[in-house]
């Protein structure tokens, strides 16, 4: 007989359900499979109303990040065999409200990446003619590593700050904002500022460090917060001494 | 209206009447050694201002002649204080050790281009907390 394993996956419909439930599924296992594979399996061959997000299966797209076992992972790149023979517990992103299974609602991160506007900011744009922006590699690699961030909020469901205060901006939106900062072509600095100096910003984060651990991509968010911190407090020291060199 | 919209976060559209929220548990903290090494690093900071004050009451009683000094000592023999020390010296370790560890991830200092490596960020804090003890070790043991 082929080897199985358990699923229990969070089910939850908003038109029958007060409360999620836990649904038991057994399914086929296989060593090259990932969580996400057992979903899929579920999906086509058990339930199929079973409802989940998942695009491009390969640690890209950031959609299918769930709670496995507790901890925030992308469902494609987290193997069965890592849990076998255990049962895997499949919960929705915590901290975000549920739609429905395994779905979340992101409105809330959508809304917070948009305000600490993540794209480069220029005070007059070049005419094609002048040419492009050239970079060196060292520029270059100043915010490389925080422009690998996928948007997967597997940070924001890593932070407690963002469970216990929702208006935090929490971790992915700072890290993105701090690759705009630190890209040479970018003149938006200021602008960030203000909005990320708030205490709902930066200084709402307490450097429990848990979203660097959960990332996928090695963004490590905690460490551009607390970069971010030190660059305010800078620049709060300059005004202090040097008020007539502020805006 | 849930407590999150009270508290003014991000309305959601009305279309969606019933999203199911979890509520946070107050003992989150003791989910992950992550989360309690977390909360355990936070509480030090209430040992570290016990050993100001206790550091400003010895420089009191010291400028207050040699008899108060002596009363201050006695204070400091008492069994419950030696054991309160013991617990709030094990906090400040652990306070600075794992700040001096998170300080590589706050601090990118760049030579020649390069980053700075973790290890001689942190090392240097270590190594200012080395000679400032050793100075003050000096001046009480001399």
């Amino acid at each position: 007989m082929a080897e199985t394993i358990q699923l229990e996956v969070t089910r939850y419909s908003p038109e029958h359900d007060a409360a999620p439930t836990f649904q038991r599924f057994e399914v086929p296992y296989r060593k090259d499979w990932v969580v996400l594979d057992a979903l899929n399996y579920i999906k086509d061959k058990l339930d199929g109303s079973l409802s989940y997000r998942w695009s491009c299966r390969m640690g890209i797209c950031g959609s299918c990040g769930m709670m496995v076992n507790g901890q925030p992972k992308l469902t494609c790149a987290t193997f069965l065999s890592h849990y076998a023979p255990g049962a895997v517990r499949v919960e929705p992103l915590r901290y975000f409200p549920v739609v429905r299974d395994l779905v979340i609602e992101m409105t809330d991160f959508m809304v917070k990446l948009q305000k600490v506007k993540p794209w480069i900011i220029r005070k007059a744009e070049k005419s094609l003619a002048d040419g492009e922006y050239p970079q060196t590699p060292q520029q270059l690699d100043a915010y490389k590593q925080f422009s690998m961030c996928i948007n997967c909020m597997l940070c924001y469901a890593a932070c407690p700050v963002y469970g216990l205060d929702p208006l935090f901006a929490g971790p992915a939106a700072i890290a993105l904002a701090q690759r705009y900062n630190l890209d040479s072509r970018d003149q938006g600095a200021k602008e960030r500022m203000d909005i990320l100096s708030q205490h709902e910003g930066i200084w709402g984060c307490t450097f429990v460090g848990e979203c660097t651990e959960a990332c996928p991509k090695n963004v490590d968010p905690a460490g551009a917060i607390q970069q971010y911190k030190l660059t305010a407090a800078k620049e709060w020291l300059k005004s202090l001494l040097m008020p007539w060199g502020a805006k | 209206m849930t407590p999150h919209e009270k508290k003014g976060a991000t309305q959601y559209t009305p279309y969606h009447p019933r999203w199911y929220r979890t509520r946070v548990s107050t003992y989150w903290w003791l989910w992950k050694w992550y989360y309690l090494k977390f909360v355990l690093r936070e509480l030090s900071s209430i040992f570290v201002a016990y050993f100001v004050v206790i550091t400003l009451l010895q420089v009191h009683s010291l400028s207050r002649g040699s008899e108060t000094y002596a009363r201050f000592e006695e204070r400091m023999r008492n069994p419950l204080t030696i054991a309160l020390n013991a617990i709030s010296f094990f906090f400040v370790l652990f306070h600075a050790i794992t700040w001096f560890n998170l300080a590589p991830r706050a601090i990118v200092a760049r030579l020649g281009g390069k980053r700075v490596p973790d290890i001689l960020i942190a090392g240097s804090n270590y190594v200012a907390w080395l000679a400032i003890s050793a100075t003050v070790a000096w001046f009480i043991l001399r």
